[in-house]
Formats: structure tokens, sequence, C-alpha cells
């Protein structure tokens, strides 16, 4: 039987290969940018409120952090129990037109080994875990190969 | 200063894994503060619980939870939560209810009963829970959190590893002085060295433990405690509590990112940074008038962040802070001479209260072995999850 590819979270990003894209929404009002996605009210304390339409966020950014986890996360993370747990690694980068910082998982076999403060990434889609009927995508970062400034 | 209260009592349960109910450490903490205060429970005209969300139903209700354990009395109850900062809020709530005269003697206990291993997110599937989502979407346990900011201070300041683990070896002297810590052991570097990485850079030994524990504290107003004899108590002179600004620019626990920047320029001041200032501001004091510092200590990575939040420092100070000395006994400023949360073991709701015990301790004299001479006035520090700001000023 053919499993159903189905986003991790619905709405947080959409597009396959060159085409994928994080999505988030901008305010009408004072043109903050909001991911995860604010759809009923803009946090800004100053903007009156505007609408919120859906924006895809910039492919590339730098790495403002990373670590990695060694051991396996607690439910509700999905991992399959039977298997010895693989380090994930995580990366948080900012992005330089939106300024904001967005967490994700690197890519598989991207090690903290391979990574330095202000390296630049860019986003692609990936798959968390799958089960029985689904395999369920995600972002993750990759690094580009172009070398950026530390910090 | 009108605006402070008398610490009149302090009680703690020891710190560690107990097996047993919260009910039993807290209910052990408040008869210890009430003992020390010299009060009659039956006269304590307020209490004020600090939830745990690990204890059921009966957790969401601390404060009443406790009250009945000590035997239904009358008294006014309060609970109050707010992650790891759920401590500060009882004692918030505890001041303004003396302040402005709706009680005159409040007690304010917080107790927990840890799991194991990482902490989890609530059951069942709230895609619309941030602390859900990052556990799902990422497997982003609390340590993820720890390693990003460490390996960000390595990068932008230069900390080194070995100054993280310099953190836990001072910290682990101070606990094994400590009757009420977790852990009693000293711990060398080469020992931090040779932990687990948990999440990179950080290890086993530079994270902190989750505990059982309860702590309790026995406030009043300064006018009562001049009756009760007690006109040299130890006061709390500064509460801050206080949330981010918009636009945050550090990712905070849970969230998995941080706000955009792109419409409205950010504080030139974090929002760890605001805590403490909120506090100095509200003391009317500095970090130059600090005796000692009981900060969050979650990672030893974060401590070294809560220098230079607290003013000890300028940014990118810390590591050689810590490298002179200054922030260990007999230093300009103590830091954790508790033992921290890496002697004890972070027991959520208790941990911002026992914080206060140390200082009082510290402030009274009572301090024993850890004792820092003359000490006149000290802060704690701390930072709940989904933007909780925990900072507490006592003076004698
Ligand atoms: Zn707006």
């Amino acid at each position: 039987m053919a499993r159903t590819r189905t986003p991790v979270v619905t709405g947080w990003f959409t597009g396959e290969g060159d085409a994928f894209r994080l999505l988030g929404t901008r305010c009408s009002a004072c043109a903050s940018v909001f991911f995860p996605r604010e759809d009923a009210h803009c946090r800004n304390p100053g903007c009156g409120g505007g609408d919120l339409k859906e924006v895809p966020l910039s492919q590339r950014g730098r790495v403002w952090s990373y670590t990695d986890g060694r051991y396996r996360p607690p439910s509700p993370y999905v991992s399959d129990p039977e298997l010895p747990w693989e380090p994930r690694t995580l990366i948080a980068v900012e992005l330089a037109a939106e300024r904001l910082v967005v967490l994700g998982q690197a890519v598989p076999g991207v090690t903290v080994a391979d990574l330095a403060v202000g390296m630049e990434v860019e986003v692609v889609a990936g798959v968390l875990g799958e089960d029985a009927e689904t395999v369920w995508t995600t972002w993750q970062w990759r690094p580009t190969g172009s070398q950026g400034v530390t910090a | 200063m009108t605006g402070d209260v008398a610490v009149l009592g302090v009680g703690m349960h020891p710190w560690g894994k107990w097996g047993r109910s919260f009910v039993e450490y807290g209910t052990a903490a408040a008869r210890a503060a009430l003992a020390d205060a010299g009060v009659d429970w039956r006269d304590v005209g307020s209490i004020v619980g600090a939830d745990t969300v690990r204890g059921g139903y009966p957790g969401y209700v601390a404060g009443a939870t406790f009250a009945k354990a000590l035997g239904w009395q009358g008294a006014r109850v309060t609970s109050v939560y707010a992650a790891c900062a759920s401590g500060a809020q009882a004692i918030a709530t505890a001041r303004a209810q003396i302040l402005a005269g709706l009680a005159d003697v409040v007690l304010v206990v917080g107790a927990d009963a840890a799991p194991k291993g990482f902490f989890r997110p609530a059951g069942g599937d709230r895609p619309d829970d941030p602390d859900w989502l990052r556990f799902r979407v990422l497997g982003a346990t609390n340590p993820t959190y720890f390693g990003l900011y460490a390996r960000r201070r390595m990068a932008v300041h230069g900390d080194t590893v070995d100054d993280f683990a310099q953190v836990k070896v001072k910290n682990a002297a101070l606990g094994a002085l400590n009757p009420y810590a977790r852990y009693r052991k000293r711990v060398t570097a080469e020992e931090v060295a040779a932990s687990a990485v948990v999440a990179d850079p950080l290890r086993l030994l530079d994270i902190c433990a989750t505990s059982d524990g309860g702590a309790a504290l026995v406030l009043s107003s300064v006018e009562f405690a001049r009756r009760h004899g007690a006109a040299e108590a130890v006061r709390i002179r500064a509460v801050s509590t206080v949330t981010p600004r918009y636009p945050t620019t550090v990712l905070d626990l849970p969230d998995i990112a941080t706000d955009s920047a792109v419409a409205v320029e950010p504080a030139p001041e974090t929002f760890r940074a605001s805590i403490a200032r909120t506090a100095y501001e509200e003391a009317g004091l500095g970090p130059e008038d600090l005796s000692l510092a009981e900060v969050y200590d979650l990672s030893t990575a974060l401590e070294l962040q809560w220098y230079e939040d607290l003013g000890l420092c300028g940014a990118g100070e810390a590591a050689k802070l810590l490298r002179e000395g200054a922030t260990a006994p007999g230093g300009r400023i103590p830091v954790n001479t508790s033992g921290g949360l890496a002697s004890f073991g972070e027991a959520v709701p208790a941990q911002a209260i026992a914080q206060v015990c140390e200082l009082t301790w510290q402030l009274r004299g009572d301090a024993g072995d850890r004792q820092i001479e003359g000490a006149r006035v000290g802060v704690t520090a701390n930072q709940g999850l989904f933007g909780h700001g925990s900072s507490v000023i006592a003076v004698r």
C-alpha cells in the first residue's frame, strides 16, 4: 500500500524541490511577519491590527546557533523504539529579510562538526518519520556550501 | 522603604528522588518555615501555593492542597502557575496581599515530585500548543535550547567547554556544603568532560537534573515583624515578574522561532536583562550593591549568561569573571552559594522559592560553611517557560 505524504503541521510549508518554502503570515497594517503563522491577530502591540496574509519565507539564512540531540526525545516525537537512536542535528537559522530566527532539523547526515555560526543554509523538504500509513514531511536546513563569517 | 515585606521564616525539604507526593515535601517545608518564623499556622491569614503540573488536580490547586494538609484554618488561598517562575509569582502575590493590607502574614509554598528523564509536554494531540509542537516536529527537548545558547556563546564570546565545566566545579563544591542539596559531591572538570554529550556542546554534568523538593517562606508586613520581635528580619525589596517585549530576539523555550523584528526595532536589552533591570529599579539598587546572587543554572553556560544579564559584568565578559574567581566564595560577587541547580536539580515550583531561602540564610549569617562574610544584599534570577520573568532582591 502506498503511504501518503502528509505535512507534520498543516500550513507551515509548501512546494517540492526548488520551490519548497516555509510559510508565514504578514500583517497588512504593520508588515510584521509571523512564523509559526498567526492567522487571527497581529502580535505587534503597537499595531491596530491588519489582515494576516500568507507569505513564503526566505529560502536561505545564516546559522544563529546549532546543537544536537544525542538521546531519544520523548513522545510526541515519533521514532522507532526498536532501532538505535541516531543523533539529530538542530539548527537555528536567522532569516535576514524577515529578521527572525527559525529552528529546524538539519538534513540527515549533517552533524555539528559540519556547522559554524554564520554559515549559510537553505530550507529543503525532508521526512520527519514514517508509520504504517503516512510519510510525515517537514522542513530541514542544509548547508549551501558557501561559508559565512563567524557570528 | 514602604515597599518592603519581611521574611519571617524559611524552610525546605531536602531535594532528591524520594518517590513520595509533592504534598509531603511542601508540607514539610511549610512546617519548617512556620517553626523558623515562630508563627502558628492558625495565625497565617493567607496561603499562596506554586502549582505543579505533575501532581494531578491537587497540583493545579497547590495552595488549597497545602492548606488542607496543614489543617484547614480558614486562610485566604491562591494558587499560581508560571513554569519555572511559579515560585516568584507566589512570592509576588503574597507581597501584593501584604502591601495591600489584605493579610499580615502569608505562607508561600512550592513543591514538586519530578519525572524521570526529559521534561515532556502534557499528553494528547495539541497542534496549537508550542510546547507540544517543539517535541512533535523537532524533537527539541529543554537541553536542545541550552545547547543552542551554549554554542552561540562559544561563537560570539569565545567561551569554551572548559569554562562551562568550571561553573559545575564551582557549584558542586558549594552544593557539597548544603544539607538540602541533592548532589553533595565535589566534581572535577575531568569528570564533566568525561560525562556523555547530551546536546552538543553540553554534557550530562553541564545540565541540571529534575528533582523532588519543597520550599516555603513565611512573609509578613514590616510592622507585623516588629511586633513579632523580628525588627531585623531580612526584607524583600523587589520582585520582578515582567514579560518580554515584542519583538523577542532570543529563541526562547518552547518556541520554534523568534518574533520578526522587521516592523518594530527590538529593545536594546534582552528579556533576561530586563528581568534584572526591573528588579534593580524597584529596589533602588544596582549590581554594584550585591553581596551575592542565586541564578537559574539550568545549564552551566546559562549561569554565565546570567552574569551578563544581571550586570555583574559586560556582554561577553562572563567567562572572564568566572576565571578570575569573582563568582566563587571569596570573590567580588559569589553566585549560587547554595550550589545552584547543578547541585539541586530542578523542582520547578519550589526552585525560585528555594533561591530566596538561600538569600535569607546568607543575609542572616546562618549559611554555615557556605556563609558569605557580611552579606547585605542578594538577588535571585530566573526565567520561566512561555515568557515569565522572575527576580527577587532581598536586603538586611
Ligand atoms: Zn500588525
